[in-house]
């Protein structure tokens, strides 16, 4: 089979190899070296694109941890995003513009946050819980504007270009290899987590809290830890929206924001790490993908006006879509490839393993 | 066209807009409340899209369109409101006595009552219980529809008008979810909240007050005020 030899390893490294075929190898070798060399090759447009899917993967691979592991839902997403860009701002406000402080700043304050949605949110499940994020959300956000309006300049805080002693952070390709580098870190640390003691327990608890509990998973401690995880990584990908935009301000962290987070980890696929980077690019290229389309179609005058409702529309439906007709989500939707292409002509896999 | 038929179009298309998601929520997976209100979100981008396509995306004042006035009557004590403020708070009340009604004495508000409680159950019973959330989808979509009527009447129409139902989360949660009668008391301290901090914070403050509510509340009566007291699940 040209995926995987199933359960049968003979060494400890083999079960712990993140990579395990040859092929897979290969193809990650391959996908590195091309990302590594796409700069001699693509537009600024094209590597700016990349970079903020990178950035939305960073995002959407956080809140897979909490949704698609922990199984619990987060409407308040956008708000951690903005506590991470705040506290970047907050810091450059002080005149202490340094990533290496502001990164780690933004994931304590994530963490911090964490702790405290994750505590009363113990007590929360389904709908209350969703609701209650959506709250924070909410509540975040006044803080943030009440900073913006009392603090920084009325309509936002600009922020100086990340400096590591005399080298600086600026241009497309630059932020493109930053960003295609953490986007990268962060997926493997993801992957790391899911297959460690913490996502296995998350998993568990996600499937049936009580039987989770039953066989001696303490439920209040990770759950309150997906929090925690979540709401830093999250942070830390708002603290780099702050730095790459060169900009903060309130009103880029709305609530629209928060559902397009919660998209792409359903549009990709909830639970799987490689549908969250698999959804982030989906719904951070779709505007772009309709732009184009609209520009090929060549609509005369006047079309301006129904691109962004479009694009809106166009991003409800889709989801929509997703929701009701394909809930394992674009990850699904691979896997099934996948297994028709490796097991034509049959349908199913046999169910003994020939001898 | 004539005015109450105008009214009464936008009434349907609340209904229509509210069916949906009732019939796609049995495809889905998902735990069934989170997936009901990811689909309503979904349907809400989805309706304001299509609003903005076929109508406007600019702020419009329907009342002189209409041809109608909105007067300020002065109240006994001395209070000034504007008419369509007392008509929204006789709509409330009829709206509020008529599902009390509904739900308390017709046959259909009392399986609609049963299928909510327990639906398997339900079920057993021969009650059509599917019909029936996509029943109640549609009285909620209709009253939704009201409030936006009034709204737009009394304040402004505009777009992203959608995100005052945030709003109805908090009353709704914090009189208790399950709970008619909590809606009022609930809508009260809301309400309260809100106009408190106009007049002593900031109208930024004003904006979140009702989540404030919400999230005083749900750390320690997560089932609201009024509402059932859940059963805890523990090992």
């Amino acid at each position: 089979m040209a995926f995987g030899g199933g359960y049968f390893k003979t060494t400890y490294a083999g079960d712990l190899a993140l990579i395990d075929t040859r092929l897979r190898r290969a193809a990650l070798g391959l996908l590195v070296f091309a990302l590594i060399v796409l700069p001699r090759f693509a537009s600024p447009f094209m590597l700016d694109l990349v970079a903020q899917t990178a950035l939305a993967a960073v995002g959407a691979l956080a809140l897979n941890l909490l949704t698609g592991l922990a199984g619990q839902v987060s409407l308040g997403h956008a708000g951690f995003i903005a506590a991470g860009a705040f506290t970047t701002a907050v810091l450059v406000e002080h005149r202490l513009p340094s990533p290496l402080l502001a990164l780690p700043a933004a994931a304590l304050v994530g963490a911090g946050l964490g702790v405290i949605v994750g505590i009363p949110a113990l007590r929360l499940k389904g709908l209350y819980l969703a609701l209650g994020t959506l709250a924070l959300h909410h509540v975040v956000l006044y803080a943030c504007g009440e900073f913006q309006s009392h603090w920084g300049a009325n309509t936002g805080v600009s922020i100086p270009p990340p400096r590591f002693g005399a080298w600086v952070l600026k241009g497309t390709i630059a932020w493109y290899y930053a960003l295609t580098a953490i986007g990268g870190l962060v997926l493997v640390l993801s992957v790391n987590l899911q297959r460690s003691r913490a996502g296995r327990a998350w998993m568990a608890i996600r499937d049936r809290e009580i039987a989770a509990e039953s066989v001696g998973i303490d439920v209040a401690r990770y759950k309150v830890l997906a929090f925690v995880w979540s709401s830093a990584l999250t942070s830390v990908a708002g603290a780099l929206f702050a730095y790459q935009r060169a900009f903060v301000s309130v009103e880029a962290f709305g609530f629209f924001l928060a559902i397009e987070y919660i998209a792409m980890v359903i549009i990709g696929g909830l639970g799987s790490a490689l549908g969250a980077v698999l959804g982030a690019a989906f719904v951070t290229l779709l505007p772009y993908g309709i732009d184009a389309g609209v520009a090929a179609l060549r609509v005369p005058g006047g079309a301006e006006y129904y691109l962004f409702p479009l694009k809106f529309g166009a991003f409800g439906l889709l989801m929509a879509a997703f929701l009701v007709f394909e809930p394992q989500g674009l990850v699904g939707i691979w896997r099934r490839a996948r297994n028709w292409v490796v097991l034509w002509p049959l349908r199913y896999r046999p169910l003994r393993p020939a001898s | 066209m004539a005015r109450p038929a105008l009214m009464l179009l936008a009434a349907l298309l609340g209904v229509t807009a509210t069916v949906t998601p009732a019939l796609a929520q049995y495809r889905i997976g998902m735990s069934a409340a989170i997936a009901a209100v990811l689909v309503t979100i979904t349907l809400g981008i989805l309706l304001r899209a299509a609003i903005v396509l076929v109508y406007t995306d600019r702020i419009r004042h329907p009342l002189p369109l209409l041809g109608l006035a909105n007067p300020p009557r002065r109240l006994p004590g001395g209070a000034v409101v504007s008419t369509f403020d007392l008509l929204t708070v006789a709509v409330a009340a009829t709206l509020f006595v008529g599902l009390f009604a509904f739900l308390r004495l017709s046959p259909l508000g009392i399986q609609m009552r049963a299928a909510g409680e327990k639906p398997l159950l339900a079920a057993q019973r021969g009650i059509n219980f599917q019909l029936l959330f996509a029943l109640s989808w549609a009285l909620a979509g209709f009253a939704g529809a009201l409030a936006g009527i009034l709204y737009a009447n009394n304040v402004r129409l505009d777009p992203s008008l959608g995100v005052l139902g945030l709003k109805a989360f908090a009353v709704a949660l914090v009189g208790g979810l399950d709970s008619l009668g909590g809606v009022i008391p609930g809508a009260l301290i809301v309400a309260a909240v809100e106009v408190l901090s106009v007049r002593y914070g900031d109208p930024l403050l004003a904006d979140v007050s009702p989540f404030l509510c919400l999230l005083a509340m749900l750390p320690v009566r997560p089932w609201g005020l009024f509402g059932t007291r859940e059963e805890l699940e523990r090992v």
